[in-house]
């Protein structure tokens, strides 16, 4: 409450775990236009952790996740990634953006795609070796889609799609995985294999955030939460972050009562 | 053909055809992809006050000023749409529709305002170039390639447009995989540090270049033609962006070749008396192939329709 306040009035306060913290947001405002999207956000990201970022439709959560990344442009703001300015940790990121973000006619193959991953470790001109392949191979291998390597990207399913944006996150070998929406209209099976590399990521010590839609498995997949409406609303464990209340406030009238009460028997 | 009409007369045209066709065809790969065939269009139309101003400014006609006035007003035209779309947010056919129509009219205005109406400043010229009078008189036969003072003869078109080609394949080879992955998913590649705003602006202006080049030996028709038609047909023949490639200079070559000996020959093998314009005749022929992938073509169908796993 007193770092709110502080920030409220404009006053550096000195914050504990933002100089080590995988992703550390101050102050971020982001506007298309007239009206901001995201107004003030400040978030610190927990090492290791797996967190939501939750709100209702046009709350901001896809904005707050590419401006975080650079690929909007802030009104005010300021990202560190593990205690350092974005630009110098790029190699550390892996950004998984929505599906619908992009044309799959695109005249490519899946195993193209997963090597876009590497093309930080490939640069400008490197040749593409076997050593690249296999590991790019392996990453399919490891979201289940390694017999599709060969087929053209528009000939996939959406939930195949899905997974191939994500090995292509895990080509890039990152600490913190960043993931926009990655189980929208996705098929079960999908949905399995994706939570499943996520949990072994989490396990492998990274730090995973995620902007997610569906409340129903907030306690399930993730252990902390972000919850957005423009501003921010809570941050922290499930437990303390996710309830009743704070839902409450984040979706205002959007949230029909009995959804709150289902919610609530869920989190005891 | 013996090489004694063959290399003075046709040659220098095939080639120069040629090099200009290769050198719109590939930008005209990530401009289609990217939804931005039309900026071929839109260059070729802005290119006329730049041609205005440079004509003012110098009181003749010659070669290297217009080129200049001409580049000029396809990188003012490239920036304004640029600003535009940004500053409007709204897409890029828009901006180019607005920027390209006002700079156009503006080219009008200007040439009927000041007293240019009595100069060669014609349509004509502009549309069709003129491929057939690049000929190459020094020239006897191959010997002459190898025939230092015969080369100095050449049409200065064919180096400048040599030079283009060379210019653009370098781009492209250098800068294929930011493109590439730039072209596919524009926010992953800001994440990984491709700086996609100046790539996006050096590719339309690798594009420019090039329009501008093809402009001066062959006209507007084969620019706006070369940008779209062969991309379009290779894309229908594949689905890989590296084979994709290989396919639209390949038809761009074709298109080239088969326009400028149908113009030539065609019509008097028809029974005609005249041959017809080179440059019509290779945008004809590039249109054709496009409709012959598009009918033919493996990959033309829409690849968007989901298989279930």
């Amino acid at each position: 409450m007193t770092l709110e306040l502080a920030s409220v009035q404009g006053v550096q306060v000195e914050d504990t775990g933002i100089d080590t913290s995988p992703l550390a947001i101050r102050g971020l405002t982001v506007s298309y236009g007239q009206k901001p999207a995201v107004f003030s956000v400040d978030m610190t990201a927990q090492p290791g952790a797996m967190t939501a970022i939750i709100g209702p439709n046009g709350a901001g959560k896809s904005t707050l996740l590419k401006a975080a990344l650079g690929i909007v442009k802030p009104l005010s703001g300021q990202v560190t990634v593990f205690g350092a300015p974005l630009e110098q940790q790029r190699a550390r990121i892996a950004y998984v953006p929505q599906r619908s973000s992009v044309d799959w006619d695109f005249p490519t193959r899946v195993l193209d795609v997963v090597l876009m991953g590497l093309s930080r470790e490939l640069g400008l001109l490197g040749r593409i070796r076997a050593r690249h392949t296999a590991r790019a191979m392996d990453c399919l291998h490891r979201v289940g889609m390694r017999d599709f390597a060969d087929r053209q990207i528009g000939q996939l399913s959406g939930g195949q799609q899905q997974r191939v944006f994500l090995a292509r996150a895990l080509a890039q070998d990152a600490d913190l995985y960043l993931l926009d929406e990655p189980f929208a209209g996705v098929d079960a099976a999908t949905e399995k294999a994706i939570i499943a590399v996520l949990k072994s990521l989490k396990e492998a010590g990274k730090t995973v955030i995620t902007v997610h839609h569906d409340l129903a498995t907030v306690t399930d997949y993730f252990d902390h939460v972000f919850l957005i409406n423009t501003r921010k609303v809570a941050e922290g464990p499930v437990a303390q972050a996710f309830t009743a209340e704070t839902l409450q406030s984040a979706y205002g009238g959007r949230l029909a009562t009995a959804q709150i009460d289902q919610i609530s028997r869920a989190l005891g | 053909m013996s090489g004694e009409e063959f290399v003075p007369l046709s040659l220098t045209p095939l080639l120069i055809g040629t090099f200009a066709a290769i050198a719109c065809a590939l930008p005209g790969n990530f401009l289609v992809l990217r939804k931005q065939a039309l900026i071929g269009d839109a260059i070729s139309h802005v290119v006329l006050p730049g041609i205005v101003v440079a004509f003012l400014l110098t009181g003749a006609i010659s070669t290297w000023p217009m080129m200049l006035g001409a580049a000029g007003a396809a990188i003012v035209a490239v920036i304004l749409i640029e600003a535009i779309r940004r500053l409007g947010q709204i897409e890029p056919g828009a901006a180019m529709g607005v920027v390209f129509t006002t700079m156009f009219a503006g080219g009008v205005l200007l040439l009927e305002q000041t007293d240019t109406s009595t100069v060669h400043l014609d349509v004509e010229h502009a549309l069709y170039g003129n491929l057939e009078s690049l000929i190459w008189l020094d020239a006897v036969g191959w010997s002459s390639l190898l025939d230092l003072e015969a080369l100095a003869g050449l049409p200065p078109e064919l180096p400048r447009i040599a030079l283009t080609l060379l210019g653009v394949c370098l781009f492209t080879v250098l800068f294929w995989r930011p493109l590439k992955i730039s072209t596919f998913d524009e926010g992953f590649a800001r994440t990984i540090g491709i700086r996609t705003g100046a790539l996006g602006m050096a590719l339309v202006i690798t594009a420019a270049i090039a329009a501008v080049a093809a402009f001066d030996a062959v006209g507007s028709i084969i620019v706006i033609a070369m940008f779209i038609c062969p991309p379009a047909a290779a894309r229908m023949m594949t689905n890989r962006l590296e084979a994709q490639i290989g396919w639209s200079v390949l038809f761009a070559t074709l298109s080239a070749v088969s326009g400028y000996v149908l113009a030539g020959y065609g019509p008097l093998w028809l029974g005609g008396a005249d041959a017809v314009s080179a440059a019509g005749m290779i945008a004809t022929m590039s249109g054709l192939i496009l409709a012959l992938s598009a009918v033919f073509g493996p990959c033309r169908t829409r690849a968007g329709a989901p298989i279930s796993s």
